[in-house]
């Protein structure tokens, strides 16, 4: 026990000494483990009193009880962890009173314990604002498992009128955002009333601010700022009816919950005596004593010796150590001086994060901002006189988050404008963790630095990520760093000669491409045989994965004319390994509906086609909108109405347009010489042509192609895969375009080519890249990462280097003949057409759960959108909103 | 999530035949779904208890019969019979179509986020009166 506390010391002679912990949430649970590692639970009495009925849970992912998680599923505590180490629970049994002089803690039930240290991890309580009528029937506040399962239970009771609730968060900071999550989640219209010009005005920006906003508004839930709720109306019942705000405006709601701050609960230090600060918390030192050297308090509850209340849950945790550390007499790791405020998180799945002087604060330091409104992405970093990094805020886009922090209070390695711009409009690809000096701290929850993974790989041997995360503990908090830290353990291991393992997954150790010669020299026909024959050991005679039977399926389906096999999709084992778009010949939207894109070749249609596509829309009640890539996409359909839909399409003359397959999709074209005045080919009859040669051929990812008739490049050829602009003497081809997240403009393969020896090219160019690419990995990010690049594909492709041309060709010449419409073959075989059925044991009943509700003259699907899956670190905290 | 009551009707089971008979044990009696000749090995089907709950039943490779709800609770949508089967270390678990989180198909536990659960079904196959196998999940 403490050398500094002598009555401890002299109360373990009799009999074992006992520390009271007073509130089991997670800032107690983790002192409680913290006790245990350092095996003071094997010497001392633990007894712990705990107000909420359950033990401590995971108070920062509240919210996602509404992606299926369980009350249960949100508890810190291990199975069995009481028992192991002997503590003492109480539950729904809160402390009510301390004698300092006697040393003992009372409980609400009677029960008095006399401790030798007693530690106060109280956390703290919502701030409710003094608005007339806060108390009436509806209004919450959002802080337990309790409160959540109360605002449920009162909306659900509100819902079932004709028109649905609505409900109105008091606060926009951090937690006002999660209880505004948490409604909409419940399918409530939702409000969100801040005091703030701003939304989380604590951590960013006015600009962060505004794109924010934009980007929660975007997703239904309607903004007031610079507003406060000035009085409650209720009924005559005392439910709650409106909130009237402070600018005279009014809004009809049936509840409201206040989530406009937090204060930290330190009545109980109050009432015994204890230092506590004029704006609350109860005073502590570097060690977390109070001013009573017996008496510790940890997280929310203390105001910490930097005279700060932290609302984060790692300086609480931090605390924790520190308090057992204390108590166990091991004081090895330092005391709580304070902690780094940094926060990444995401918030109704838009991405925050804001790190050091966030609002510029330090003289002479200047910004540099980046924003793009229309994608909500807002960066501003703040550089110092010096150039030296200071801190920033990131809305929308936070990836970069992970590499900046480390490098806040350095001058970066690249000058601050290119830190934030985004991707290919001069951010340096490779100014990774790599770039990061040793002491750049990569883990922030537990404070481990570069050099120590580095050291983990190359001084302990750890070879996994796993393994590193285990050594080091890096990782293992709230997971944003886990990027960084498999790219520096890669990094490591590449560098001290360790062989990484590329493998497919889990079932296979080699590449796609490996798979492929595989597959292609031993003649294999069938995933089962490839996985019991080349698999690895713990995976054969199992049932593979989701990774590598769509992969496989497509490596069987492109090499099927030259194997021998069946290249229709769906034909015995195949059809157990396609995704559900392949095994539907569609494309799963969210709601569990499927959406149909008709191929039209180049772009070019019809008056009587695009009559039908309008009719079969109409009368099946699709959603229609226009691709990027020319052509029409019906949204909304069940997987009993498919063949339905499809029967009329193909008599109608249409095909599929495999917009659900990893496959070639569109090649757009412009008009061409034949309309415009510049056109210098045909480029639409050469669109077409390149279309229905390539229609239906799996590849390794999705293939989009364009035409352009002049070099004005209309069609956008530059962006795709493979792209063809016309010249006056011929077609210029490009390969390995992309746009989308990472775009890239194609590079020039070959100029001024005639028909023939363009379509050589393109056939030999698709044919190496099927392959040789990875799983996934479209031709733009093949290219950079095949050996000797552009160069060599020329080589191979344009020069025949590996003498492989005609193979290629021969190649592509078996999938061209091969070639069968999948949707007409589908629709004339009742066996195929058996499983177009939502329910096997009710064949011709609809699925109820595939329901739409309109929206601008059409439908859209009637789904609650949940929130993000993952929270990363956030606040627990107050201090947040005002 | 607000769900619209299901539209109650009567799932009809065929096993006039000596087919072989998936049922499924709900509130504690056992409920035919399908035969087992409905389903494909590595692929799941959709199929309506009684009170209109959805059930995602699944075949494996060496003829097990598995059976989860079928509501992806990442998602909200029903779709869960629509994702790849798979094993990992010798255990069944699907992955759903929607955002590819596994699900073990004996106990219904997510793989990728501990704490989530989907309920799980004990099934088993039968012919005729004679019982082929049978598997509590």
């Amino acid at each position: 026990m403490s050398a500094s506390n002598p009555r401890t010391a002299a109360a373990a002679e009799n009999a074992a000494p006992t520390i009271v912990l007073v509130g089991h949430g997670m800032v107690g649970q983790r002192f409680l483990e913290a006790l245990a590692e350092r095996k003071v639970t094997e010497t001392a009495r633990v007894v712990v009193f705990c107000e909420e009925p359950r033990p401590a849970y995971d108070r920062v992912q509240l919210t996602s009880y509404f992606s299926g998680r369980t009350p249960d599923g949100l508890s810190l505590v291990e199975d069995g962890f009481m028992a192991r180490h002997g503590i003492e629970l109480h539950l729904g049994d809160p402390a009510e009173v301390i004698d300092r002089d006697a040393r003992t803690v009372t409980a609400r039930s009677g029960l008095t314990v006399a401790y030798d240290a007693l530690v106060l991890a109280t956390g703290s309580y919502p701030f409710v604002p003094p608005v007339p009528g806060k108390d009436s029937d509806g209004c919450f506040v959002y802080r337990t498992i309790e409160d959540l399962l109360a605002i449920e239970e009162y909306a659900k009771d509100r819902s079932s009128g004709d028109s649905g609730a609505s409900g109105v968060v008091v606060g926009g900071g951090l937690l006002g955002l999660e209880a505004a999550g948490a409604l909409k989640g419940l399918g409530l219209t939702t409000h969100i009333v801040e005091f703030n010009p701003r939304l989380m005005a604590i951590q960013v920006d006015e600009g962060g601010g505004a794109a924010l906003r934009r980007t929660v508004e975007d997703m239904g839930l309607i903004v007031h700022t610079g507003v406060g709720g000035k009085e409650i109306t209720a009924d005559g019942d005392g439910a709650v009816t409106a909130m009237t705000l402070s600018d005279g405006s009014s809004i009809d709601t049936d509840l409201v919950i206040f989530s406009a701050g937090v204060r930290p609960r330190d009545q109980l230090a109050r009432d015994c005596g204890l230092d506590v600060g004029e704006r609350g918390g109860i005073a502590v030192d570097e060690t977390c004593r109070t001013s009573d050297p017996a008496v510790y308090a940890i997280g929310e509850c203390a105001l910490a010796a930097d005279g700060r209340v932290y609302g984060l849950v790692a300086p609480g945790y931090e605390m924790a150590e520190v308090a057992a550390r204390e108590i166990a007499d091991t004081p090895d790791g330092g005391g709580f001086t304070g902690a780094d405020t940094s926060t990444k998180l995401k918030l109704l799945g838009v991405d925050v994060a804001s790190f050091g002087d966030a609002h510029g604060t330090a003289d002479g330091c200047l910004d540099v901002v980046y924003s793009d409104s229309r994608s909500g992405v807002y960066k501003k970093l703040v550089v110092g006189a010096d150039g030296a990094l200071l801190g920033g805020v990131l809305v929308g886009d936070a990836e970069s988050y992970g590499m900046l922090r480390p490098l806040t209070g350095s001058v970066p390695p690249v000058s601050p404008e290119q830190l934030v711009l985004p991707a290919g409009l001069g951010a340096p690809a490779a100014l990774g963790p790599s770039a990061l000096p040793d002491e750049a701290v990569i883990c922030n929850c537990h404070n481990v630095t570069k050099g120590a993974i580095r050291s983990a790989v190359t001084d302990h041997h750890r070879t996994t990520v796993p393994e590193v995360k285990k050594c080091t503990k890096a990782g293992t908090g709230c997971g944003s760093c886990v990027k960084a830290l498999t790219s520096l353990v890669n990094d490591e291991l590449e560098a001290g000669g360790v062989s990484v393992d590329k493998g497919l997954c889990g079932c296979f150790a080699y590449t796609r491409a490996e798979l492929y010669e595989i597959v292609r020299t031993l003649r294999i026909t069938t995933y089962a045989q490839l996985l019991d024959s080349h698999g690895r050991a713990e995976a054969r005679e199992g049932d593979g994965c989701e990774v590598c039977k769509p992969a496989v399926a497509s490596i069987i389906a492109s090499l099927a004319p030259t194997l021998g096999a069946s290249g229709y999709v769906l034909d015995g084992e195949q059809a157990a390994l396609q995704d559900t778009n392949d095994h539907f010949l569609a494309n799963l939207q969210r709601n569990g509906s499927y959406s149909i894109v008709p191929r039209i070749p180049g772009g070019e249609i019809t008056p009587e086609k695009l009559i039908v596509i309008g009719e079969v829309a109409r009368d099946f009640g699709l959603y229609t909108k226009i691709t990027g890539g020319q052509r029409i996409d019906l949204f909304g359909a069940r997987v009993d109405q498919l063949p339905l839909i499809w029967t009329r399409l193909v008599d109608a003359g249409f095909e599929s347009g495999h917009a659900y397959g990893k496959a070639l999709r569109t090649v757009k074209s412009c008009v061409g010489q034949t309309w415009c005045r510049y056109g210098v080919q045909d480029s639409v009859r050469m669109a077409i042509d390149l279309e229905l040669r390539y229609r239906g051929l799996r590849s390794p990812h999705k293939l989009k192609s364009a035409v352009s008739g002049c070099a004005r490049e209309c069609a956008e050829a530059r962006g795709k895969d493979f792209g063809v602009i016309a010249t006056s003497n011929g077609w210029n081809l490009y390969v390995g375009g992309n746009g989308g997240a990472d775009p890239r403009h194609a590079d020039l393969l070959a100029q001024d080519l005639d028909d023939k020896e363009l379509i050589r090219l393109i056939d030999r160019f698709l044919m190496f890249y099927i392959r040789t690419a990875d799983r996934l990995e479209r031709t733009s990010a093949w290219l950079e990462r095949i050996e000797g690049g552009l160069d060599h594909v020329r080589e191979v492709v344009v020069e025949d280097s590996l003498g492989l041309g005609a193979e290629l060709e021969a190649m592509m010449a078996d999938h061209v003949t091969g070639y069968r419409d999948e949707w007409a073959e589908t629709l004339g075989d009742p066996e195929r057409l058996r499983r177009f059925v939502s329910f096997v044991n009710a064949p011709g009943a609809p699925d109820p759960s595939v329901k739409f509700v309109p929206e601008r003259d059409q439908v859209k699907p009637d789904l609650t959108i949940l929130s993000g899956p993952t929270l990363p670190v956030r606040t627990l905290e107050g201090t947040a909103s005002r | 999530m607000t769900m619209a009551p299901m539209t109650p009707m009567t799932p009809t089971a065929a096993t006039e035949r000596t087919a072989v008979r998936v049922e499924l044990l709900v509130d504690q009696r056992w409920f035919t779904v399908c035969e087992l000749t409905d389903l494909t090995p590595g692929r799941g089907v959709a199929a309506l208890l009684p009170d209109g709950a959805q059930v995602a039943v699944f075949l494996d490779r060496s003829g097990r019969v598995y059976a989860i709800a079928n509501r992806d609770p990442f998602t909200g949508a029903y779709v869960l019979s629509r994702g790849l089967l798979g094993s990992a270390g010798g255990r069944p678990f699907v992955a759903s179509p929607l955002l590819k989180q596994r699900f073990d198909l004996e106990t219904g536990r997510c793989l990728d986020d501990e704490g989530v659960v989907v309920q799980a079904y004990a099934t088993r196959a039968r012919a005729g009166a004679d019982e082929v196998s049978a598997q509590v999940a």
